[in-house]
């Protein structure tokens, strides 16, 4: 028996996310591309055409034009999407027709390193997007520097919660078309009442409420920090809040994958 | 003497089908150990747990002298699979397949390269590495996947329906090639639904059927044991044939428009029946793996 490196370790842990980036990298624009574009022309369109219409308000204090206000949270809906999207339509792909997954269990990995694999790369996905995302909107100076720079790890966090709050749903429904279920029930209301297009204060209190308990409201909140490059001490709980959700749902996506795999 | 597998009742459920229902089986260092049975025998759910993609429900497992209990890393680095469908990777090239499936055991880079140039040349598949998996035909993908299950020189190689869908050329040729293998001591676990592969390649086999094992033996062995040594079959049989049969209790199997009669004085049985009633659509042949098969499983579709 060879003594294990922590890095040999931590290898095993990337080996599907290594995989998707061999296939990705083949066609990378095709593939980075259409998950960005949405939330790239709701910014477009609603951001620079809503500006002239709402004028300027305050947000925590600042004074800001609507586009600034949303420009981070196009970021994280842009998080959402290219996370979530991977591991449910992406993932559903190799699960079920490819068997991907299977044929990697037939190799030393272990369930575990495979989905961890399948998790980190819908983060990384994710990542992507908004270092392309996050290049165009400073274009435009509406984020603030160096405050900025976090939000690419904060991306990452992201995507690891929505990544694997979509892997969740690919263990569970039963056939590939169902997954549109949670996207048109779940992840679509969720963009749109996160404080993302509206600021949530002026908003009914059972509003307020629910949207408090979405994890996209939570990493818009702190996006919008880093942009705005204004901090203060209620970010730790959006913080905490998303590493909660990540703490459910990582564990949950294995379990629910390999119970369905490995019958 | 060590075996590379032992089962011992091992036990596979799915809600209320016993797909494997307690089967004791042992593999031997350097033999081919063949696993036979009509669909949903329970070959492929017997195969899938012995390299642990499928956990058992009851009974237990040794390979290669260790207790399996949830530790299959070590296990799996030694054992090569080829399923029983193709999962190759449709992104990738042929190379690609195979080195991305070297990476995946840890190989590194360039021995991962070495081995595959190796190991395509040893299937005959150079002059297409570079081909996308999808613009592959049926039987080179087929031949891709037993390929893939010996890029981490395995010790053990578990092949399910391996030849399924290859020409008469390439089943030959992938014949030599575990023939070759078995020459150098690589213990083999073998299904296939064909009788003359299982017979050609196969030390030791079992028939399995509704989840259990019938018969273990050696082909040669089997065959004489349950069927004997020649076969008659005579088409369209007539009434007097068929009464002369049960008269002279010959072991036979009258399929109505055909009958199979087992013998072992195939020769002078021949001449009689052929002689005596009709020389037309009487056929005299050796017994084989077939026969047996046929005559313990019988002869209804399954599934
Ligand atoms: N994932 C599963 N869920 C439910 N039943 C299953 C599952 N896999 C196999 N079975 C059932 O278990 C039984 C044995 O199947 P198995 O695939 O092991 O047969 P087999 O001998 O490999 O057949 P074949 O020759 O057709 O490949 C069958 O009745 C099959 O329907
Ligand atoms: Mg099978």
């Amino acid at each position: 028996m060879i003594a294990l490196s922590p890095f040999t370790i931590a290898k095993r842990y990337l080996m599907s996310l290594q995989r998707n980036f061999v296939v990705y990298r083949k066609v990378w624009l095709t593939n980075a591309l259409p998950n960005i574009m949405l939330p790239f022309f709701l910014f477009v369109s609603f951001g620079l055409g809503l500006n002239f219409l709402v004028g300027k308000f305050f947000y925590h204090g600042i004074e800001v034009s609507y586009v600034h206000y949303i420009a981070p949270a196009m970021i994280s809906i842009n998080v959402v999407f290219n996370a979530f999207f991977e591991s449910t339509y992406s993932s559903y792909v190799r699960m079920d027709r490819q068997k991907t997954f299977d044929a990697m269990m037939a190799t030393p990995l272990t369930m575990t390193e495979i989905m961890t694999g399948e998790i980190l790369w819908g983060a990384t996905k994710a990542l992507i997007a908004t270092a392309i995302m996050q290049a165009v909107i400073s274009l435009f100076g509406l984020i603030q520097y160096p405050e900025g720079f976090l939000i690419l790890p904060l991306a990452f966090l992201g995507g690891i919660a929505f990544s694997a709050f979509g892997l969740f749903f690919t263990g569970t429904l039963p056939t590939f078309e169902m997954v549109n279920l949670p996207v048109c029930l779940i992840v679509c209301p969720m963009c749109a009442v996160s404080g993302t297009f509206f600021p949530l204060q002026h908003m009914a209190p059972w509003l307020q409420w629910i949207a408090e308990a979405l994890p996209l409201t939570h990493l818009v909140k702190i996006t919008r920090a880093f942009s705005f490059g204004v901090m203060d001490a209620e970010l730790w709980w959006s913080g905490a809040y998303l590493l909660v959700f990540c703490a459910i749902f990582f564990p949950l996506a294995v379990y629910v994958m390999r119970r369905r795999i490995m019958k | 003497m060590q075996y590379i597998v032992e089962a011992r009742g091992l036990t596979k459920t799915f809600g209320d089908i016993r797909a494997v229902d307690g089967i004791s089986f042992h593999i031997l260092p350097g033999e081919c150990f063949g696993m036979l049975g009509p669909n949903g025998a329970g070959k492929t759910s017997t195969i899938r747990m012995s390299y642990g993609f499928s956990p058992m429900t009851a009974g237990s497992l040794r390979i290669f002298g260790h207790e399996v209990n949830g530790n299959w890393r070590d296990i799996k680095s030694r054992i090569g699979v080829c399923p029983q469908d193709n999962n190759l990777d449709p992104d990738l090239t042929v190379a690609e397949n195979l080195e991305l499936y070297a990476h995946y055991f840890e190989i590194p880079k360039e021995e991962a390269r070495r081995r595959t140039k190796r190991l395509l040349e040893f299937i005959s598949l150079e002059h297409r590495r570079d081909a996308k998996v999808t613009e592959l035909s049926g039987g080179l993908m087929r031949r891709l996947v037993i390929t893939r299950a010996l890029i981490n020189n395995p010790e053990l190689l578990i092949l399910d329906e391996p030849t399924t869908g290859l020409d008469p050329q390439s089943r030959h040729q992938v014949w030599e090639r575990l023939e070759e293998l078995r020459f150098r001591g690589l213990s083999t676990l073998l299904t296939t639904h064909y009788m003359d592969e299982a017979s050609r390649l196969c030390d030791r086999l079992v028939i399995m059927d509704y989840g259990k094992i019938l018969v273990e033996g050696k082909p040669a062995d089997l065959i004489k044991t349950y069927v004997g040594r020649d076969v008659i079959e005579v088409a369209a049989p007539s009434r007097e044939l068929q009464d002369f049969v049960v008269a002279q209790h010959m072991e036979h199997e009258n399929l109505s428009h055909r009958l199979v009669i087992y013998t072992h004085e195939g020769e002078k049985n021949f001449r009689e029946i052929s002689t005596r009633f009709s020389n037309v659509g009487c056929t005299l042949r050796m017994a084989s793996l077939e026969d047996v098969f046929l005559k313990l499983t019988g002869r209804g579709l399954r599934e």
